[in-house]
């Protein structure tokens, strides 16, 4: 702690110059803070924390196969973090990300296999995304009207959706979608050829564009569009849209709608350019790990970007440590929990300081 | 009616429905509390799986069934000391640190589980169980319902307590009061942060508790993630029964048969997807909001940080 104070003492005095070494301190602070935490924990449960990280930085960034692996990771934690900005800027809690990305992975995977025989991938895929994306919507829209009409906290109803689609998912997969010749429940496979493309001599498919277009889509259109402020307005003060003349009911369905499509859009993704079917039992429970994501990001699109890349990173890493140095993956969880904590902790300091200069 | 419907069948749906709602009510009557006082815990889950190792390791170490549930309860409650730092003292967003404190301790958990018991996979002695006079001997529901561990009829008694301090208690005002209007109980010269504290540590320890339950009673072993979503669950429960902890059990006993029933009929060998019976208390749940969604009303100041003076 003694390191943060002289920090912040070191720059107030020259403040106008370095106004900004203060939030990046802010910023930075907490992500190390985390690490040595998180450190301890490993140390005292009788790991050597250096060799870990050392370990994981190398398995998830430093080898090119890791790297190509983190960066195919990444794709539906960043169409998930766009649908997340857009629900979290507007003040709606979208914690039912899970289910709509579900019904997104199983609508692309019903369709995406039919639709690729019938017409050219160029067609074919971006129809699947399309299907998936409506599956999506159409699953948050029961939360959404919930919220929109009879003012119910769409948190709980979001989870219960996504607890349902886990069950209809699996249960629909079994009963009527299943590739009658593979001995597991899943769907039909889409081949490889009309996957989405690859660049050249990786693993990457094209699919890391439309996710780093749909963050980036998804922060331009809250920070710098007019429907964009109506959201956010909705979010900072419902009261305050409705003196404004805006419709609450509908923005609000107009948002979780919106999220929803998002999320289903991940699965539609992730599908047609990695799984190319979606087994019954299939439920990663991205959510979990993309919300606290996006509040690390403090809900910034490019912020989402370099927390979703370093967050894969770890998740490849350690799942090779895993297995090499004997520590369980859900070691990310620990580390992005103290991170949390440190993120709030930083928030409230910078409050603290910011009101003592006033 | 199938053979598979028989007395034996019927005990061990009844007596696994108990054993799956009673972590969900002891859990829910702590946000219950937690909720009514304005603190929103979404860190539930974390503190029962902190209070179900915590739990599962005092009984191996020899404390017995009732040391273990001690030690889960004050670990939960010992966990619970971050939310009441953070968030009651300092007005620190409640969700953010509610999922920092579940990410974090079921990490830690699963980290600790690898480094103890990973090679061995100890397993507890199932606990004795005690057949209440009388009640048990009653024909198809007896054994089912009234032979379980003492500590699971106690559990059940819980929410009689928690009914009175709510109905009967200063305390019981007090809490409403910090949930609905805090500058009122301030102005009453209550403290609103002591409060919400106690509300919170409850709720930590009701939690641990539960984990421990599921631990020590429940399976008799530890598994990283076994709780499995049960705090969410427990805080859905909270939520829709207000401030009735009545309804809480009733939910929870609901819960416990549907999640019962599912492996119930696996074992009689029946070929129901259970995808469709594990979808159906969510189902209800949702069923339930849409009914009766619009008398459905939170606290007023459920989830906002007091600050004295502030408006």
């Amino acid at each position: 702690m003694t390191e943060s104070t002289e920090f912040i003492s070191g720059a107030t005095p020259a403040a106008p110059r370095f106004g900004f070494l203060l939030p990046l301190g802010l910023a930075l602070l907490p992500v190390l803070a985390a690490l040595v935490a998180a450190g301890l924990v490993l140390l005292v449960l009788g790991s050597d924390p250096i060799e870990y990280y050392a370990y994981v930085v190398e398995r998830g960034l430093l080898r090119w196969r890791g790297l190509q692996a983190t960066v195919v990771n990444m794709v539906p934690l960043l169409i998930l973090g766009g649908a997340l900005i857009v629900s979290f800027r507007s003040g709606l809690w979208n914690l039912g990300i899970d289910g709509q990305y579900l019904l997104g992975t199983l609508t692309a995977g019903a369709t995406a296999p039919l639709l690729a025989g019938a017409f050219p991938a160029v067609v074919a895929l971006p129809l699947a995304m399309l299907a998936g994306a409506i599956a999506g919507a159409l699953w948050a829209l029961p939360p959404a009207l919930l919220r929109a009409r009879a003012g119910i906290n769409e948190v709980i109803s979001g989870l219960m959706m996504s607890l349902i689609a886990a069950s209809l998912t699996a249960a629909a997969i079994k009963l009527w979608l299943k590739d009658p010749t593979s001995l597991e429940p899943q769907t039909l496979t889409l081949p490889v050829e009309d996957r989405l493309p690859l660049l050249a001599d990786t693993d990457i498919n094209i699919g890391i564009f439309i996710a780093l277009g749909v963050v980036i889509a998804a922060h331009v259109l809250m920070m710098r569009s007019a429907t964009g402020l109506r959201f956010r307005i909705l979010g900072l003060n419902p009261l305050a849209a409705t003196h404004a003349g805006l419709g609450v009911p509908r923005l609000t369905l107009s948002v979780l709608c919106l999220s929803g499509a998002l999320g289903g859009l991940a699965g539609a993704v992730e599908l047609t350019g990695v799984l190319g079917k979606m087994q019954a039992s299939w439920h990663p429970g991205y959510g979990f790990a993309v919300v606290p994501l996006v509040f690390l990001a403090r809900m910034n699109g490019w912020a989402v970007i370099v927390f979703v890349f370093a967050f894969s990173v770890l998740q490849i890493g350690s799942a090779s440590a895993a297995t090499r140095l004997g520590v369980p993956q859900d070691f990310t969880m620990v580390l992005v929990g103290f991170l949390l904590l440190f993120l709030a902790l930083s928030e409230y300091a910078g409050e603290r300081l910011r009101a003592r200069k006033v | 009616m199938t053979p598979i419907f028989n007395e034996p069948f019927l005990a061990a749906l009844l007596t696994g429905a108990i054993i799956s709602a009673l972590p969900l009510i002891l859990a829910g009557l702590g946000e219950q509390m937690s909720e009514r006082a304005g603190v929103m815990n979404i860190g539930l889950e974390g503190m029962m799986m902190a209070g179900a190792l915590a739990g599962f390791a005092a009984t191996l170490a020899g404390l017995g069934v009732w040391g273990g549930m001690l030690a889960g309860a004050l670990v939960g409650a010992a966990v619970s000391v971050i939310m009441v730092l953070f968030c009651v003292r300092q007005g620190m967003n409640q969700i953010i640190v509610g999922i920092a404190i579940t990410l974090g301790a079921t990490g830690v958990t699963s980290l600790m589980h690898n480094a103890w018991y990973s090679r061995t996979y100890p397993r507890l002695d199932a606990a004795e169980k005690f057949a209440l006079p009388g009640l048990s001997q009653i024909p198809v529901l007896g054994p089912g319902l009234f032979t379980h561990h003492p500590a699971t009829f106690a559990g059940l008694l819980v929410a009689l307590v928690f009914a009175y301090v709510y109905r009967q208690t200063f305390l019981g005002l007090n809490l409403a009061s910090a949930g609905e209007k805090p500058d009122a109980l301030d102005a009453a010269g209550i403290d609103v942060t002591r409060t919400r504290s106690v509300a919170v540590m409850v709720a930590g320890a009701m939690a641990g508790l539960s984990g421990a339950y599921m631990a020590v009673i429940g399976s008799g072993i530890f598994v990283p993630h076994m709780t499995g979503g049960a705090g969410y669950i427990a805080i859905v429960l909270a939520m829709l029964a207000r401030d009735r902890p009545f309804w809480v059990v009733g939910g929870a006993l609901l819960f416990g048969l549907c999640l019962s029933a599912t492996t119930a009929l696996q074992v009689g060998g029946i070929e129901v997807p259970t995808d469709f019976i594990q979808m159906l208390p969510f189902l209800a749940v949702m069923a339930v909001l849409v009914l009766f969604g619009r008398n459905a009303r939170l606290p007023r100041a459920l989830g906002q940080p007091y600050h004295r003076g502030q408006r």
